[in-house]
């Protein structure tokens, strides 16, 4: 297909911060009001761009932590080499202005249409937050969907939404990995997710879940990899990486 | 640089790259590769973004699909690796 030039069109618009919450030590959901937000999809993102006074300017994109219809809220992982996370998790205040654009995203959605497949959620770290915003999206819609959560996270303290998770409804199983520490006593499982905990955790390929998979590159392609030796079919996996960290 | 470089993001992440460039929403387009025919949707392509520029490359064989650069107001986008594109 031949290249041309476009010229970008401008989907920019100004949200303001109205609640920060921590959830980690180095995490954060940040509530944003934004007057001309057209409604999302749980599993949709935002990009936000920071821009410096000499007219720098980053852009980042977040998935949507909160669900459909609920104020728009994002979760945000600190990097401390990021260029913009930082800002997002340390400097921002209730009251402060940011650029935004969404939501964005198509594939990496559900939309709850469909009541008769079950849902398989894998996360690694930060990659729960879209997961939070289909599983709140099916407590609003009062769906029935049965759906598993396997969460890989460094230590129980790394664990995003954990309160959240663990008061989740009936026919919402969260199933956690802890990968580094343990505290006393932690009956769950230990280590990364690997084909052995997939064949324990996720639901047999005959059922034909709708698998969702978002975590950090590596992370993704070892989970991937291990349910298509289950038997899922590659095609029904989707997936969502957010760069070169180490597995959680 | 192969398909399964660390850094390497995918398509997802340019959701709004493409939104802006296309007018509509291609995360979920076909995509289907000129080299060697591997048919998807965008989100499963393998995206670099600073490479410098957007390179968008094929799951399958590695080729680049797509490579789009910001240049003031204007993105200049490649896209002869694409056999077709069709948004859904």
């Amino acid at each position: 297909m031949a290249g041309t030039a476009v010229r970008g069109r401008l989907t920019w618009q100004v949200a303001t911060v109205e609640t920060v919450r921590d959830e980690t030590a180095s995490v954060r959901t940040i509530g944003l009001a934004v007057p001309d937000w057209a409604g999302h999809t749980a599993g949709q993102h935002l990009d936000v761009r920071l821009t410096a006074e000499d007219g720098y300017s980053a852009e980042r994109s977040y998935s949507i932590a909160s669900a459909p219809g609920e104020p728009v809220a994002i979760t945000v992982e600190r990097l401390d080499d990021g260029e913009v996370s930082p800002y997002l998790t340390e400097e921002l205040r209730s009251g402060d202005e940011i650029e935004i654009r969404g939501p964005i995203g198509g594939y990496f959605i559900w939309t709850g249409d469909d009541a008769a497949t079950p849902l398989l959620l894998v996360a690694g770290g930060s990659g729960v937050v879209p997961f939070r915003s289909i599983i709140r999206h099916r407590h609003n819609l009062g769906s029935d969907v049965s759906v598993r959560l396997l969460y890989s996270a460094r230590s129980l303290p790394d664990v995003i939404y954990q309160a959240e998770l663990d008061d989740a409804d009936d026919g919402v199983a969260v199933i956690y990995t802890l990968t580094r520490h343990q505290p006393p006593g932690w009956a769950g499982h230990t280590g990364r997710v690997d084909r052995r905990l997939l064949a324990e955790a996720a639901w047999p390929a005959q059922r034909d879940p709708l698998t969702f998979v978002c975590g950090p590159t590596p992370f993704v392609e070892a989970v991937a990899s291990g349910l298509v030796e289950l038997g899922y079919p590659a095609g029904l996996i989707k997936t969502e990486r957010f760069g070169g960290t180490e597995a959680p | 640089m192969t398909a399964r470089d660390d850094s390497a993001l995918d398509g997802n992440a340019i959701g709004g790259l493409l939104l802006e460039v296309f007018g509509t929403e291609m995360t979920a387009a076909v995509a289907v590769c000129g080299s060697c025919g591997a048919t998807g949707p965008v989100a499963e392509t393998v995206v670099f973004l600073r490479a410098p520029g957007t390179v968008v490359r094929c799951r399958n064989c590695g080729a680049v699909l797509m490579v789009i650069i910001r240049r003031g107001e204007q993105n200049c986008v490649d896209m002869l690796g694409l056999a077709a594109l069709e948004p859904r």
